[in-house]
């Protein structure tokens, strides 16, 4: 029973990170037909803006409770800086050539950014748990759970409704949708598609980038962050459907509590796991739980 | 490139490099006949990498045949007493073609991000394994490899070096030899015209599961050759074969070198190796980022690669010649 509580709180716990990051991966793939290697790099230059900014704030000693409204913002000014400079300079030359140049370029571009916060943040790694401590914890059936916990699970769902609202209900949503349908006619009908591209971009960045910021005082932010994000957000959209928002929150609940599980009771193959999961829906449905089939072209 | 009309008029060149790498050790001293062992032990792979390449696509996880035939050949040693350096590369060889077919069957239904990021997913997953599983294959401390014996004849001491870079020569020349000829078979056409539109190649009534799958298996073949290879010269292996960031690298050398060329591989290798040596000492930090840098500039600026320098001066050098001719 205990076991199966912990299972469950720490696997939507984690979900609520992946979701968060595998919701950027998702929304950038569908917009642009691009899979960007280098998302895990915003999620760990998240986790690292929010980390710095909320020592920085702590210096000052102001008022304790807004060290929570630093960490967000070191997060989001993180993603908007990086995702339009990223979009604008590297990715536009890139569109419309063959998949395999595109990741190829994502690639490269992981590889530098992991060196820039190397140069950045060196490669000590950083704690800071003020924000998780500051909480305190509250019983659940009978097991001591951080309130910081809850809060990011409620600020990871929070997060998903309004991007969903967001998408559905405003105008620059249905221009996404749009795009996202067929990138031509949308240009037609007097869409500016290059603008949409790098909204869009940005707004994956700064998912990503709240995600790595949120877990933060959970973790000890070091370099190597990156990759695990990036392979996780993959299988979790994998399993969803690539550019589905649905299927990444499906996904990243079955990663989520799968991992815990393992961790749980077969922590030898905690990581397998995922890749299992992720090969079995593979092998059922190719284009992921939400995916829509394409029409091949010739 | 890699059409046949190029290679006849290149009959000269494979015979004028074999004569260079033969001659190499004798007038170069010791430690630049080790980074060159090591070169061409990994140009095997990059190799691989660049004929998956050339069908449209890319590998993110090839480190993990890189492991397979490394780690076959470490625990016949340590486990099964075998020495015999001949017998163990075919071993591995073997274990690391079964591997990827194995992996094939479900791998080569996948193009693109798919197949990248599975190959990605699966060598992690093979990393986990080999560090996890540490009384079998010693964790992170790896396995050592001792000397083995060539055609049961025990290599002294003092010529080592020499030894194993003849032997990492004569073992690599087939597996260059067997992608020439892939790449001139039907099978390689196909494989071309799979990337250029796999659903005509459909249409014409080849299959493009199979022909992929054939490419896919010859390079998890080759990758294992590789980490053999590597695995003797170097005498010690560690999961890290199997990690990320050994793939990347390889990727990274087939794009340098130019995948569209057989000799690009051996020229991005051996660039790589020596340029590698030199940056671990000055720049550690920024390593990885040199490698995107030079990776973007490439793919923007150069999409041949290097072997497109020689390809470039080789052609003007005819042009000139034939003037030459003509006016005399």
């Amino acid at each position: 029973m205990t076991v199966a509580v912990v299972i469950l709180l720490d696997g939507v716990l984690y979900a609520a990170v992946l979701f968060l990051v595998a919701a950027g991966l998702t929304l950038v793939y569908g917009v642009m037909r691009i899979l960007n290697i280098a998302h895990g790099s915003f999620y760990a230059l998240g986790a690292y803006a929010g980390t710095s900014l909320v020592l920085v704030y702590l210096k000052t000693g102001g008022p304790a409770p807004l060290m929570y409204l630093a960490l967000l913002a070191g997060a989001v000014v993180a993603g908007a800086i990086a995702g339009p400079l990223v979009e604008r300079l590297l990715l536009r030359p890139i569109y419309g050539r063959e998949e395999v140049v595109q990741l190829l370029v994502t690639y490269s571009l992981f590889l530098i950014l992991e060196d820039v916060m190397k140069l950045l943040w060196g490669v000590d790694p950083y704690y800071v748990a003020k924000p998780y401590a500051f909480l305190g914890t509250v019983t659940i059936a009978g097991i001591r759970y951080a309130w910081y916990q809850l809060l990011l699970i409620a600020v990871a769902l929070a997060t998903g409704v309004l991007v969903s609202l967001a998408i559905r209900g405003t105008r620059l949503g249905r221009m996404i949708v749009a795009v996202t349908a067929d990138r031509e006619i949308s240009a037609t009908l007097g869409i500016n598609v290059g603008r949409v591209y790098t909204l869009a971009f940005t707004a994956g960045a700064i998912l990503a980038a709240l995600g790595g910021a949120l877990v933060a005082p959970l973790i000890s932010v070091a370099p190597g962050m990156s990759v695990e994000a990036i392979v996780l957000a993959f299988a979790v959209v994998v399993i969803g459907g690539l550019g589905s928002l649905e299927g990444a929150a499906l996904g990243a609940l079955i990663v989520g509590i799968t991992r815990a599980a393992a961790v749980q009771l077969f922590p030898e193959i905690e990581l397998a796991t995922v890749y299992l999961i992720m090969v079995a829906v593979l092998l059922f449905r190719p284009r992921g739980l939400f995916g829509e089939w394409e029409t091949r072209r010739i | 490139m890699g059409d046949p009309e190029n290679m006849r008029g290149g009959k000269a060149l494979p015979l004028v490099a074999a004569a260079v790498f033969g001659a190499a050790p004798l007038v170069l001293p010791g430690w630049v006949t080790f980074l060159l062992t090591l070169a061409v032990a990994k140009s095997v792979m990059v190799l691989a990498i660049a004929l998956l390449l050339r069908g449209g696509l890319v590998s993110f996880g090839h480190g993990m045949f890189f492991a397979a035939g490394a780690y076959t050949v470490g625990m016949a040693m340590k486990w099964g007493g075998m020495r015999e350096a001949v017998v163990l590369t075919f071993l591995g060889v073997l274990a690391a073609a079964a591997a990827a077919a194995l992996l094939g069957l479900l791998i080569a239904r996948y193009r693109g991000i798919f197949f990248a990021m599975l190959n990605m997913a699966i060598s992690m997953v093979v990393y986990a394994v080999l560090l996890k599983l540490y009384w079998v294959t010693g964790g992170t401390d790896g396995i050592g490899i001792r000397t083995p014996t060539i055609l049961g004849v025990m290599p002294e001491r003092e010529s080592l070096r020499l030894v194993m870079y003849y032997f990492t020569l004569v073992m690599t020349l087939p597996a260059f030899y067997a992608v020439h000829r892939f790449w001139t078979s039907p099978l390689g056409f196909a494989l071309r015209a799979v990337r250029d539109n796999e659903v005509r190649v459909e249409y014409m009534g080849t299959s493009v599961a199979r022909v992929i799958y054939a490419a896919y298996v010859l390079s998890g073949a080759l990758g294992g050759l590789a980490g053999i290879l590597t695995g003797f010269s170097v005498g010690h292996i560690v999961p890290d074969l199997a990690y990320w960031t050994t793939s990347g690298e390889f990727v990274f050398v087939a794009v340098l070198g130019g995948p569209a060329s057989i000799p690009g591989p051996l020229v991005g290798s051996i660039a790589f190796e020596f340029l590698k040596s030199y940056a671990y000492k000055y720049a550690a930090f920024t390593w990885q980022m040199t490698l995107g840098v030079t990776m973007l500039a490439i793919i923007l600026f150069m999409p041949g690669g290097l072997w497109t320098i020689y390809e470039g001066l080789a052609r003007q050098g005819r042009q000139w010649r034939l003037s030459w001719k003509r006016t005399g």
